[in-house]
């Protein structure tokens, strides 16, 4: 007897429900929230007093986002507009910006 | 019971088979719909696991990090500041940091450059991110050359390659002894890039920062806290990154509605027309319209949100890696924690499936109750 489409569109449903609900327990686990690698990453930034994540390399300010200025990614003359793109993806810190408003 | 489980199962029967013959329009607003939904989780996801990645990891930097600024530019700082830092009472210890970028014109890549105050690499040695051995394909033994701040050229052994489950921290990093740096930079003996502070009670560290302020006015202290709310802030919800894609869906979504809310297509006011006048009731045909909507935006939305799963988790957003990269060329190769918000996809589902659900029935409950004739007319 052939499957009715509900039976096909339910099942379909249940099985992915199922599958999220399967990702978001092994989420939950303790071994998948950094675990061994968590400590390890922690350790280095302990020894080598890093300060900032590794993610954007193209440019000093976006390399080191937490030790950045606001000069620095309008350096290379008075009038010149930063061009690297991930300046377009991380806004300057927040703190940056505020103490130069205070300063304005 | 039985009898209103079979009554919504042959609803959802005729309902499917009335999808299917719209077959075309029909699977291109379910691609569209769960590559909405794709693009938007994926964001959230790599967003929400890069924060709770700094957060967690940056836990361990240093409490407080001085700079020296000089007419807004950071200067090197005389390591007669760190001896009279340390004598700030509530102060544990403080390191004078010596870093830098080197930028390497054969690759076009940066480095981050550093010398390594614990258990330094031996001179004529280096430590190096895993990036940099991938890029450069140089592993341990192996010499690197690189033109120093006199432009002479210096070879460094590759002592060891940093692990590369840790390349979200040190894919770029190159670890020197001090004196192989001050050498390579041209760095004075007496200066330091900047300074990390320890403070021994956390309650203290705002107050340390103060008289760090006072004592040296010419100094910028960045605290743990101001590093951590920075990558808060960089893949917040206000980011460009999230800002640009949460425009991207509001806009689709807003074209699904307006294309739903502004009426049904001339078949489908035919077909609820015809129901009407083979006996159907209005609840009937809302019940219809309401299993049409659930079944296209819960799929889409499952299909979208383990998609992005997949995405992020097991492929390192493969996809958003042009976007990531910028014009870096050395770039981590990362696996981040999988972890889902539960509230992220309760607001993501309210915003998506709920708004859909809605958009499909208001316009079928104004068609089906008007005279069917009229409507089949």
């Amino acid at each position: 007897m052939p499957l009715r489409p509900s039976t096909i569109c339910l099942g379909t449903i249940l099985a992915l429900s199922v599958l999220l609900a399967g990702v978001l327990l092994k989420g939950s686990l303790p071994g998948e929230q950094g675990g061994p690698d968590l400590q390890q990453k922690r350790a280095l930034v302990r020894a080598l007093e890093l300060t900032d994540l590794c993610l954007f390399t193209e440019a000093s300010y976006t390399r080191h986002l937490s030790m950045s200025d606001l000069s620095t990614p309008f350096q290379d003359s008075p009038a010149s507009l930063e061009h690297f793109p991930t300046g377009a993806l991380a806004a300057p810190p927040d703190l940056l910006v505020k103490r130069y408003a205070e300063t304005d | 019971m039985r009898k209103l489980i079979e009554r919504q199962r042959n609803i959802l029967d005729f309902t499917l088979s009335s999808l299917l013959r719209r077959k075309g329009k029909n699977s291109a607003l379910l691609l569209v719909y769960t590559g909405t939904i794709f693009i938007l989780a994926s964001v959230l996801f790599l967003t929400g696991a890069l924060r709770r990645e700094a957060a967690l990891v940056l836990e361990a930097a240093p409490d407080i990090v001085v700079q020296r600024t000089m007419a807004g530019r950071y200067q090197p700082i005389p390591l007669a500041y760190a001896e009279e830092i340390g004598r700030i009472r509530g102060v544990a210890s403080v390191w004078p940091r010596l870093w830098g970028y080197h930028y390497d014109a054969a690759f076009r890549a940066n480095y981050t450059l550093m010398a390594q105050v614990e258990s330094p690499p031996e001179r004529g040695t280096i430590r190096i991110g895993s990036g940099i051995s991938r890029m450069r394909g140089a592993r341990r033994g192996d010499i690197i050359a690189l033109p120093g701040h006199d432009g002479q050229s210096r070879s460094f052994t590759v002592g060891q390659v940093l692990d590369h489950r840790s390349q979200l921290l040190s894919s770029d990093l190159m670890l020197l002894s001090e004196k192989d740096y001050r050498d390579f930079s041209g760095f004075p003996t007496d200066r330091a890039t900047d300074l990390a502070v320890r403070v021994r009670n956390p309650r203290e560290q705002s107050t340390v920062a103060e008289k760090i302020s006072r004592m040296y006015p010419d100094t910028r202290p960045i605290m743990r806290t101001e590093i951590l709310r920075t990558y808060d802030a960089v893949f917040g919800w206000r980011s460009g990154v999230v800002m640009l894609s949460f425009c991207g869906a509001a806009l689709a979504f807003g074209i699904f509605a307006w294309d739903k809310a502004t009426g049904l297509s001339a078949e489908e006011r035919k077909e609820i027309g015809i129901l009407k006048a083979v006996g159907w009731e209005t609840s009937d045909i809302l019940l219809m319209k309401g299993w049409e909507g659930m079944v296209i935006s819960l799929t889409a939305f499952l299909g979208g949100i383990l998609l992005a799963y997949a995405h992020v988790f097991l492929a390192s957003s493969i996809l958003f890696a042009p976007v990531l990269k910028g014009w870096s060329i050395l770039y981590p190769e990362f696996r981040l924690s999988p972890l889902l918000d539960v509230g992220q996809l309760a607001t993501l589902f309210f915003l998506t499936v709920v708004p859909y659900t809605v958009t499909t029935i208001v316009p079928s409950w104004r068609i089906a109750t008007v005279d069917p004739d009229s409507v089949m007319r």
